[in-house]
């Protein structure tokens, strides 16, 4: 069995992160990812990202992809193994995997999951039909394929996921009719707000699908406005013409192999689910294993990357690494973390924080 | 309401409008950027400091119109997308206005094209007069459109002939 110091489950921008930590360090460790390609989220991203020059604010996020897989790559100890999807973490330090149809095991001494999130589901009759998808799927066919989703869209959900997937699908001519959003008011940023609707797509706070309609697949959706309780207002029911109905109602850690390797787990709605107690190193409740990124709680980009930064740093430390510049570097990402989450729209990242930290 | 439609109100668009003595002495950039959010690019991007820098990420931008000469460098760097320039003095009837454009295909100088307000409303022509795209702006093209006086503080977006018009 090949044995690793550090194993990192998930490429994602925190994977990514988390790698070329632990491998600047000169540990020997292997990154795993089930797509065919690194970047996770990031590859998807053709929007200028928000946050700071740290974190490279105003690159696109495809570009931080490339710019990270490039630093991953050139670190000739870590290994990289795609088409892989880790299936158990065990506490005799044993990860078992897949690869091309084979089932193997490796070791390492301490493993980072950045497993990401998965997509939100809304139950309403004809939610099964062909047409109906998640943002996020939409956004890989559009983005990463080059595949139209269809040509007239509903958009369900006003956070910045909805807003921008709805931007990039304008950007591929594909018309959105409307953004449908429950909530009072929009979720997501307002300056991506603003630049969806004055290229011409309502925003319709305090409504929601009520169904989808169609024979064999989505030819349109009834919406209806909601009270201030969520409660349908009867008599606002209209039927919007569309071949697609998506999906961004948001996302859920993705948690599965924590759960099965029996970290500590706490429900805190605000980080989108379920996720893992973890200490300030971002190590959880088995001391072999780490979680960075929206796996530890439903976040962006930005912050992924340092807590990615942040969690290899520390299993390095845990391993025997030391000096100045390492605690330099613990130091500064604590440093970031806590400026990215300090104004108002981190109000809710912080309180669920709270409950998950100990 | 802006939280409510993604329009931004009359009273909201007066506070960050530069002062009038300003807007006649030539080109400057309006910042319509009303939530603080963790974003500073606006201010890292200004060459002349006219943006101050930010003491927390999540400050919302602090603009000394004194010091833009409208350049619209920070228009292109900006994610939200909520920066444009105007210039009231490019001639005596219409209005200059430089505005941040992301779709395909590109117009071209010459073209005259749909001019739409913050609401998504058609509101009248505008004549692309400049196409700003070089590989700094990172495919966030700067669009120099002329407008009749009366919609320089109303245009915000184009649609542009071709295939995936907006
Ligand atoms: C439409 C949209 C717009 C966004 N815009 C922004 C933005 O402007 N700014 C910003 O900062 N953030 C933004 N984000 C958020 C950002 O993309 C995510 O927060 C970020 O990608 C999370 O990083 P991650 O590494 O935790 O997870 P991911 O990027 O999801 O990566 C997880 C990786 O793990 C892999 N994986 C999962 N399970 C396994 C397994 N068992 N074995 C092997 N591999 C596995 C997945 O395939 C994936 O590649 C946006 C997200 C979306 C969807
Ligand atoms: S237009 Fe130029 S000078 Fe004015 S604020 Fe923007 S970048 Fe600075
Ligand atoms: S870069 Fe744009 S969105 Fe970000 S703070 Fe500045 S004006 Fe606002």
């Amino acid at each position: 069995m090949r044995m690793f110091d550090v194993c990192i489950i998930g490429g994602g921008p925190a994977g990514l992160k988390a790698a070329i930590a632990a491998g600047s360090q000169g540990l020997s460790v292997v990154l795993m990812d089930d797509a065919d390609h690194l970047g996770g989220q990031l590859v998807k991203q053709t929007h200028m990202f928000f946050g700071s020059e740290q974190q490279r604010a105003g690159a696109r996020g495809v570009n931080i992809a490339k710019e990270l897989v490039e630093q991953v790559t050139s670190l000739v100890n870590v290994e990289v193994v795609l088409c892989t999807t880790a299936l158990g973490l065990y506490d005799d330090l044993v990860l078992t995997y897949e690869t091309e149809g084979s089932y193997r095991k490796l070791s390492a001494k301490k493993f980072i999951v950045a497993t990401g999130a998965s997509e939100r589901m809304l139950t309403f009759p004809g939610n099964d039909l062909p047409g109906v998808y998640g943002a996020g799927a939409v956004q890989t066919l559009m983005n990463v394929y080059g595949v139209k989703p269809g040509n007239r869209v509903l958009m369900v959900g006003a956070g910045n996921i909805g807003l921008i997937v709805s931007y990039q699908l304008l950007q591929a001519g594909v018309e959105v009719i409307a953004i449908v959003e429950g909530g009072p008011s929009i979720g997501g940023y307002l300056v991506h707000a603003s630049k969806v609707r004055r290229a011409g797509v309502p925003i319709l706070t305090s409504h929601t699908i009520k169904e989808a309609v169609g024979v064999n697949c989505v030819e349109g959706a009834i919406v209806c406005e909601l009270d201030s309780q969520w409660q349908p207002k009867s008599g606002t029911e209209q039927r919007i013409d569309a071949d697609v109905i998506c999906l961004a109602v948001g996302l859920s850690p993705l948690t599965d192999i924590l759960w099965q390797a029996e970290c500590e787990m706490v429900f805190v709605p605000e980080l989108g689910g379920n996720v893992a107690y973890r200490d300030s190193t971002m190590c959880t409740s088995k001391p072999h294993i780490y979680v960075a990124g929206d796996v530890a709680g439903v976040e962006e980009a930005s912050s992924a990357m340092v807590e990615g930064e942040l969690a290899g740093l520390c299993a390095a430390k845990s391993l025997g690494v030391s000096g100045a510049h390492l605690t330099l570097q613990i130091t500064s990402a604590r440093s970031q973390l806590e400026e990215l989450r300090s104004g108002p729209v981190g109000d809710k990242i912080r309180a669920g924080l709270l409950q998950a930290h100990r | 309401m802006l939280k409510k439609t993604g329009v931004a109100t009359p009273e909201e668009l007066a506070n960050v409008l530069p002062s009038e003595g300003r807007l006649n002495r030539g080109a400057v950039a309006v910042l319509e950027c009303f939530q603080n959010i963790p974003c500073n690019p606006c201010a890292t991007s200004c060459p002349r400091h006219a943006i101050q820098e930010f003491v927390d990420i999540n400050d919302i931008p602090s603009f000394d119109g004194d010091l833009c000469n409208g350049c619209a460098i920070c228009v292109a760097n900006c994610p939200g997308l909520a920066i444009f320039v105007i210039d009231e003095t490019y001639s005596p009837d219409e209005t200059l206005v430089k505005l941040p454009y992301e779709f395909t295909p590109l117009p071209a100088s010459g073209d005259v094209v749909v001019a739409v307000s913050r609401a998504g409303d058609e509101i009248g022509h505008a004549r692309v007069v400049r196409v700003q795209n070089p590989p700094v702006f990172d495919r966030t093209a700067v669009v120099h459109v002329a407008v009749p006086k009366a919609l320089g503080h109303e245009i915000r977006f184009i649609k542009a002939g071709g295939p995936s018009r907006a």
